[in-house]
């Protein structure tokens, strides 16, 4: 069997039997995103001697005892994770040529378990953007359809997965940035309660909704990523002091007893009637498993887009500012003075998606139009989280679609901002809100592209989302299905 | 230009004080004024992409501190904001500070006024930020250095209500400030090195008027000598404006020191839209009632208390107690003096009539004085006992001041020993009358005043060693006796 299709399960379990060599593993995915990547175009940058130098030490540890269920995986980085002297781009010419000297928490994290980092996937600029087309990299193509968009903004992340150049990889999610992709490329995509994982060195888009999680191929996979990754983090203010639960041994195949919610408002007219049908169908699944459905409603809904579309280019405009082409990053030639540096060097450095934000968070914090915007949007954020609270009174978890339709053709929304802003209308509330969130596949549509579904816990209940999927998983194919390459 | 008494002057300050915490403010970097350029920077503080700021406990602990000193009202949840600008010496773009939830608010002190009132100034609020770097324009053609050592560096900035009605008041508001964060010993409000840093609000308006003038905003003022010229210069421009039938601008302005003169730096229209909004990378700040409570315990003996004590329990003036308890390092002198056995108001009168005027004639400070307390306190011990005399106290006090010697050490060498022994005074006494005995006669038909002569003479013949109280009690007996 190739290699490069086992599970992280099933990796682990060659690599202590000896099987394989974690060299070898790694080698054959090397091999694999030489083979793929021009035409998929998921990685910014693969570190082969980086990768190869770990594959070593991971061998190493596995003869000296020291393994842990990480060691020798091959992992793909969404590239706004900072990696100490590895060019950390945050898909942007700004940071083209940057090699941070720290590494992010999540990395260090990863490499301290043993995992190898094959490389850093691209992603759309900054991680804004919901089709990974607004990366200085290119766009990546989905590996279904390479015609078609993969979903952002961790598109590479997903896209790298789906084709097997990883075993599984790293996201972020801001409005839906690990789950739509995961939705759109047949993944298994988890957004973890806000501050469940360290931002430390993850080039911050919004700092508020900002959240890391893995991408796997099963609910498993990423249980035992997320066990690695979570935790407080001194480095990190926001991360929350909260013990680390067993995500790998609560998962169950059962679901006695489990009441999930329907939330009304998730399933408009509008809705693609494919997705629509997938999702009934996968109701009856848990049902069969042993889960209840109960209708609920989350009356402020509806507010999502135009909530989140004020506090994330707000934080952005501010959190942005510091690419100003004088210590690091992207600078014009001959700046003429002061302001010429500036004006010409955030110009040239970054890209249109990019300044939209910019400019559109500079403006709701202004003096005069703040209170009407920035500072209702977070009363009405409030109000979004309260739905949530009010129903989890009755429901253990929320099943929802994750995207409204399935992949789209590269190109379609690229100039037309709303459009594409709406493909985060059922995973932006989830942010706004600090809880997790995780998609799932749970069928394919006509054209053979995959649908995903999104399950939504209380805060900190994660293993409550994994255990229900697993337990999906366990039931269905749909995790298994594979893009033909 | 002249004072028009027409006029009242109006005046806020808003003071930045560099709190002297170990590391800077979100990072482990150290705060030492005076190291070379960017050498004391990480990635937090010059905001790499990623990193994130974490919250200095120690700074918390002395903005604390600082709140119970002014009798201000300490926000148990308070919040960071970004004010957000653009500036080579932000590494940001953003500055971390406090804007909607300060950490203090409804603070206050006192200054004594020109009439020896005591004034009640109250302090709006006072919150926690952090400091930019340094441009420098010097040395380089057509460019700037940046020095980012100082981003970081942990900022109070203490915001004044407009009370202020003149320049000296100004000038002592600052000092009393200045003067309560060195007893707290969390700035070190050197002005020159900018950890202690003031921009000051003036407006005036016709006594009797209610409404604030308009007003401008004085900043580079970096002692408060300029503070208080520039307050100053700023009323009279402003008073001479109105009276040619002018209007005032509201505007920021810079003073000049060499030219005694300041000039606008931006109008209204210029100033920045800070854009505020809550700092998403740090929760806010929730501080325990125990934790105000363990401080406030801890809080040492403030100035006004200080000196209260001086008066009431020392028994010195309103005056010597205002001077004394000025700053920490005087308070403590003058204690250290005492407890070596000094007399309260002896060491008083010595610390701020012979110490502190020898000092201001040298431009020095008391922590540069090589008369220690400890030997202060011994040198009025003896003079108490009677072992020297005043007049010798002053010479041994001179020795002790320019050298730095022990007082029973320079009275050993230059036998500064006082007579005391009555029989031999007593014999040199018979000497004398029988020296004089015009005098002695002329004292006995009434005229008392040559007991002065007599006195004279007794010390020539002692060398001015003899203890004049045993002179004057011996010489009395002998001669109506």
């Amino acid at each position: 069997m190739d290699p490069t299709q086992l599970s992280l399960v099933q990796a682990h379990a060659w690599l202590s039997s000896r099987q394989i060599s974690a060299r070898e593993l790694t080698a054959a995915f090397l091999e694999r995103i030489d083979r793929l990547n021009p035409r998929i175009n998921a990685y910014i940058t693969v570190d082969r001697e980086g990768a190869m130098a770990a594959a070593q030490q991971a061998d190493d540890r596995f003869r000296n005892g020291t393994a842990t269920p990480l060691t020798g995986i091959p992992i793909g980085v969404k590239d706004l994770f900072c990696t100490e002297n590895l060019t950390t781009t945050c898909g942007s010419k700004m940071l083209a040529r940057f090699r941070p000297p720290y590494e992010s928490t999540v990395t260090r994290r990863l490499k301290e378990a043993g995992a190898v980092i094959l490389g850093k996937t691209n992603m759309d600029e900054f991680a804004m953007g919901s089709s990974n087309e607004t990366s200085f990299f290119g766009p990546v193509r989905n590996p279904w359809d390479t015609e078609r968009i993969p979903g952002g903004s961790s598109g590479g992340s997903a896209a790298a997965l789906a084709a097997r150049m990883a075993m599984a990889t790293i996201g972020s999610d801001t409005g839906g940035s690990i789950r739509q992709p995961a939705a759109l490329t047949g993944l298994t995509g988890l957004k973890p309660t806000y501050g469940r994982i360290s931002r430390f060195g993850m080039i911050a888009f919004a700092s508020s909704l900002d959240q890391a999680g893995p991408m796997t191929w099963t609910a498993e996979d990423a249980a035992i990523i997320l066990q690695v990754l979570a935790g407080h983090d001194p480095k990190d203010s926001t991360s929350i002091q909260a013990e680390v639960p067993d995500y790998v041994n609560t998962l169950v195949n059962r679901l006695d007893g489990l009441r999930i919610g329907i939330p009304e408002e998730y399933f408009p007219d509008s809705l693609d009637g494919e997705t629509r049908h997938a999702i009934d169908e996968a109701q009856q699944v848990l049902r069969d498993l042993g889960a209840s459905m109960v209708s609920v409603s989350l009356p402020h809904t509806r507010y999502a887009i135009p909530t989140y579309y004020i506090i994330a280019p707000a934080e952005a405009s501010s959190n942005l500012a510091r690419y100003d082409g004088i210590r690091f990053g992207y600078r014009c030639e001959n700046p003429e003075d002061l302001k010429d540096l500036y004006t010409r060097t955030r110009s040239e450095g970054f890209g249109a998606e990019v300044k939209r934000r910019i400019m559109l968070g500079t403006y709701v914090l202004s003096s005069g139009y703040y209170d009407a915007y920035y500072r209702k949007a977070q009363k009405v954020r409030r109000l979004i989280a309260r739905d949530f609270q009010d129903v989890y009174t009755d429901v253990d978890l929320l099943l929802t679609p994750t995207t409204p339709g399935t992949a789209f053709p590269l190109g379609e929304k690229k100039d037309d901002p709303v459009a594409m802003y709406l493909s985060d209308i059922f995973t932006i509330n989830v942010n706004l809100a600090g809880l997790p969130g995780l998609s799932l596949p749970c069928g394919q549509d006509h054209q053979g592209l995959p649908i995903g579904m999104q399950l939504i816990a209380p805060v900190l209940k994660e293993e409550r989302l994994l255990a229900a999927a697993h337990a999906y998983q366990s039931a269905t194919p749909w995790h298994q299905r594979k893009p033909e390459l | 230009m002249t004072y028009d008494p027409n006029y009242e002057t109006v005046i806020g300050l808003e003071v930045h004080a560099q709190m002297v915490t170990r590391s800077k403010i979100f990072c482990g970097c150290s705060t030492t004024f005076g190291a070379e350029p960017n050498q004391q920077v990480c990635p937090v503080c010059a905001a790499f992409p990623g990193v994130l700021p974490v919250l200095n406990r120690e700074l918390v602990s002395m903005a604390i501190k600082t709140g119970l000193a002014i009798q201000g009202s300490i926000r148990t949840r308070s919040e960071f904001a970004r004010k957000n600008y653009f500036y080579p010496d932000l590494p940001a773009g953003y500055q971390i500070s406090q804007f909607e939830l300060p950490i203090i608010e409804h603070g206050q002190l006192h200054i004594v006024t020109d009439d020896g009132v005591r004034k009640r100034i109250g302090i709006t609020r006072v919150h926690m930020e952090v400091d930019a770097g340094k441009s420098v324009h010097e040395g380089i053609q057509g460019a700037s250095w940046i020095d980012l050592n100082r981003t970081g560096t942990p900022l109070l900035e203490i915001v004044s209500e407009p009370d202020l009605r003149s320049a000296r008041e100004a000038g002592e508001y600052l000092k009393k400030l200045r003067s309560i964060l060195r007893y707290l010993q969390v700035c070190d409000g050197n002005m020159e090195e900018g950890s202690f840093r003031c921009d000051a609000n003036v407006s005036v308006r016709k006594l009797g008027q209610t409404a604030f003038g308009t007003r401008t905003e004085l900043k580079n003022l970096n002692s408060i000598r300029n503070v208080m010229r520039a307050i100053e210069y700023e009323a009279e421009r402003q008073i001479d404006s109105l009276e040619s039938g002018g209007r005032i601008v509201q505007e920021t302005r810079l003073w000049d020191a060499n030219l005694n003169t300041s000039r606008p730096m931006r109008g209204k229209e210029e100033a920045h839209d800070y854009r505020y909004f809550p700092e998403p990378d740090l929760p806010p700040l929730v501080i325990a009632r125990e934790r105000i409570d363990t401080i406030a315990r801890q809080l040492p003996e403030l100035p006004d208390a200080k000196a209260e004590r001086y008066r009431n329990d020392l028994g010195l003036s309103e005056y010597d107690a205002g001077v004394l308890t000025s700053s920490r390092e005087m308070a403590m002198f003058f204690e250290e003096t005492v407890n070596r056995g000094a007399q309260p108001k002896a060491a008083a009168n010595w610390i701020s009539v012979e110490l502190l005027g020898r000092l201001n004639r040298g431009g020095m400070e008391i922590e540069q004085s090589k008369v220690t307390p400890e030997r202060l306190g011994r040198l009025l011990a003896l003079m108490q006992n009677n072992e020297i005399s005043g007049k010798m106290a002053k010479q041994i006090f001179d020795i002790m001041f320019e050298s730095g010697g022990d007082p029973d050490a320079i009275v050993q060498e230059h036998g500064f020993k006082q007579v005391s022994d009555t029989t031999a005074i007593a014999a040199i006494v018979e000497q004398v009358l029988a020296d004089n005995p015009l005098q002695v006669q002329q004292y006995r038909e009434g005229k008392t005043k040559v007991m002065g002569f007599l006195v004279g003479q007794i010390m020539k013949a002692t060398q001015g060693k003899a203890n004049p109280a045993s002179v004057n009690a011996i010489l009395q007996e002998k001669l109506t006796g």
